[in-house]
């Protein structure tokens, strides 16, 4: 099933939400609506599920409008960000009710959930309550819950927010090979980019209520549309830089920036990746070529497999941070108070947007 | 938090002894000897005369008859409303709503003859409405309707001031979950919302009947109190007591007393179960803030 969302609105009070969102998911689609809290996510997907109603704008289902359906008759599967299992019931229970609130035959009750609880390896767990669960075992409760009535759809807010982060990363294996087997158009909403970008086929961005950016988790770390999703997408070095001429400049280093072709100078903010930057002790060789930043190193650290190097731009009071991998910062052996060269591999360059505010 | 052992460690053990011993004193004082002298009184002559005082008087049989019928119907009323009315305020949010739930407050803080009066205003013969019920051939002053309308004023706050809190901590997912999972209005309230509230819910069904069967000034004022029509057991107590007919009058108390102890334990069973499932609740709180704390923002 194909969903259409087309220039929905939604307003709690004077808080806009969601600010004309358009949205389009072909079937069989594991999409990822990821941002910061706020941004409007989970509301989207309320809508969505019909639990909350939009201001304005449509929803069609293959083409269906169903923007004045009821949350019951969407067939939607919903699985909610702490679950909200039927604390009073059991695990057969849960699973079986929305088999037993359309009057469904014994027999196929027990058959489905039954089936459903071996899907989700709960088999013989049946007979607790949620309460004797643990995070992952509710969780997969409440997506056989979903799955009891062949929604067409399947809705997840969170699922992996509140679980802690082994069991997060198993269960995110897991949903990504059910949702390979059972094909059905998936949308889960998250905070976390890495478990977008590991879950996910596409990727929405999503900021005050709007789409910042979409498109396959390598397209969107590589070619960040926006300054947020650049700074969203994980820690960034942003430097005030000015443009001109086709040109944008960051410590007298010229960067390409065609989009800029006019003479008057504007300032500009300048975005590298700390993984995207060379370092070097400083050499001779290096000042004449003019693509290269003279600085000083204050600290380094290492966190796992990575070392992160914090440097002073000469003549300026920033700090930029390089990262490299453990190893290569072993053999360069740089101690704090180094001279270094530093050359980036990639430099992004956005002109401030009056309504982006960092 | 401190475990409250620490409390009761660091009190000096002769202070500790004298406020036990005040507490003991004042309650039996106020409580227990009062209630038993009742009861000592109404067996003084023996189990037979008891029995001969209450079953043998038609008037009394009638307050005992008209007592457990008008409780469980202004009971009836107040649980409907009240759990209609607790699911409004904890579900939505509207203007005016917190002057709602001040005004269900309003018979606590009334006293219950002003209410009484107030109903005799309004439904009385030169009351508001007098004309029309008159029309309509319906007496509800001097009347069981009277009796009903006057105990449910007086018992309105209970159920619901008991159901509020609970369902604004129980939140709406579930009966959001069961809505998708397609649910229609009275599946979700008898499969999600009641088995939710249910010991809430009689928590305050039982205080709701306990205040219901003593209430005394606002029946008082809208009965008439007519012997064998509109006279309630408090109400046979009082005309039995000012008529020199003590014993008579102590044995209808006991019967009263004997029904607000059997709430009284019905109260303390129901009051285990309640925090029971609060303290589940709340580990369950723990847990999923707990775990927040490992993915910052995953509580948004």
């Amino acid at each position: 099933m194909s969903i259409r969302v087309t220039g929905i609105s939604k307003s709690f009070g004077s808080f806009r939400a969601l600010d004309g969102v358009s949205l389009e998911v072909p079937q069989g689609t594991l999409l990822a609506l990821l941002g910061p809290s706020g941004s409007g996510k989970t509301t989207l997907l309320r809508i969505i599920a019909g639990l909350e109603s939009a201001d304005a704008g449509q929803i069609e289902e293959d083409g269906t409008d169903i923007t004045d359906l009821h949350a019951r008759q969407r067939e939607v599967g919903f699985v909610f960000q702490h679950y909200a299992l039927f604390r009073h019931m059991s695990v057969f229970e849960n699973v079986a009710f929305g088999l037993r609130v359309r009057n469904a035959d014994r027999r196929e009750i027990e058959e489905k959930v039954c089936a459903l609880l071996r899907l989700v390896r709960l088999e013989g767990l049946g007979g607790r309550k949620p309460a004797q669960l643990s995070g992952g075992q509710r969780q997969r409760v409440a997506l056989a819950r979903a799955l009891a009535i062949r929604p067409k759809i399947l809705l997840l807010d969170e699922p992996f927010g509140a679980l802690d982060a082994k069991v997060r990363v198993e269960l995110r294996q897991w949903l990504r090979r059910l949702h390979d087997e059972i094909g059905m158009t998936s949308i889960f909403v998250t905070h976390d980019q890495e478990e977008a970008f590991e879950l996910a086929d596409e990727v929405v961005v999503m900021n005050h209520g709007r789409i910042e950016q979409r498109g396959t988790p390598d397209d969107v770390f590589e070619h960040p549309a926006t300054p947020f999703v650049m700074d969203f997408l994980g820690n960034v070095n942003v430097f005030h830089g000015r443009v001109e001429n086709g040109r944008a400049f960051w410590h007298g280093i010229p960067i390409e920036y065609p989009d800029y072709p006019h003479a008057q100078a504007r300032d500009a903010r300048v975005y590298l990746r700390p993984h995207e930057l060379d370092i070097r002790r400083a050499g001779a060789a290096d000042r004449a070529s003019g693509r290269s930043l003279p600085a000083s190193v204050l600290r380094i650290t290492r966190s796992g497999a990575v070392s992160r190097i914090a440097c002073r731009p000469a003549g300026s009071d920033s700090e930029l941070h390089v990262d490299l991998p453990a190893e290569a910062a072993r053999e360069l052996a740089l101690q704090p108070g180094e001279q270094v060269t530093i050359t980036p591999r990639r430099v992004r360059v956005f002109l401030p947007d009056p309504e982006y505010v960092i | 938090m401190k475990p409250p052992s620490t409390l009761h460690t660091n009190a000096p053990a002769p202070l500790a002894a004298a406020l036990v011993a005040a507490a003991v004193a004042i309650v039996g004082l106020l409580v227990v000897v009062p209630l038993a002298a009742v009861f000592c009184e109404a067996f003084a002559a023996g189990p037979a005369a008891w029995w001969r005082a209450l079953a043998h008087d038609p008037d009394t049989r009638h307050a005992i008859w008209l007592t457990l019928a008008v409780a469980p119907v202004a009971v009836a009323i107040n649980t409907v409303f009240g759990v209609a009315a607790a699911w409004l305020v904890a579900r939505f949010r509207f203007p005016g709503r917190s002057l709602l739930i001040s005004l269900f407050d309003v018979p606590f803080s009334v006293s219950p003859v002003v209410a009484g009066l107030a109903l005799v205003l309004i439904f009385g013969r030169q009351g508001l409405l007098g004309p029309t019920l008159a029309w309509l051939h319906w007496k509800v002053i001097f009347s069981w309707p009277g009796l009903v309308l006057a105990t449910t004023f007086v018992t309105l706050p209970l159920v619901v001031r008991e159901l509020i809190p609970v369902m604004e901590s129980l939140g709406p997912e579930e009966e959001m979950a069961a809505v998708s999972l397609g649910a229609g209005g009275w599946q979700v309230f008898w499969r999600v919302t009641l088995p939710n509230i249910r010991w809430a819910l009689l928590h305050g069904i039982v205080l709701a009947n306990a205040r219901a069967m003593g209430e005394f000034g606002a029946v008082y004022v809208v009965s008439g109190h007519i012997a064998g029509a509109t006279d309630t057991m408090p109400l046979r107590v009082e005309k039995l007591f000012q008529e020199y007919r003590t014993p008579a009058s102590m044995a209808v108390a006991s019967v009263l007393a004997g029904l607000a102890l059997v709430t009284l334990v019905a109260k303390f069973v129901i009051e285990r179960r309640l925090e029971a499932e609060f303290r589940d609740r709340e580990a369950a709180f723990a847990e999923n803030t707990a775990v927040d704390l490992r993915t910052p923002g995953a509580s948004a």
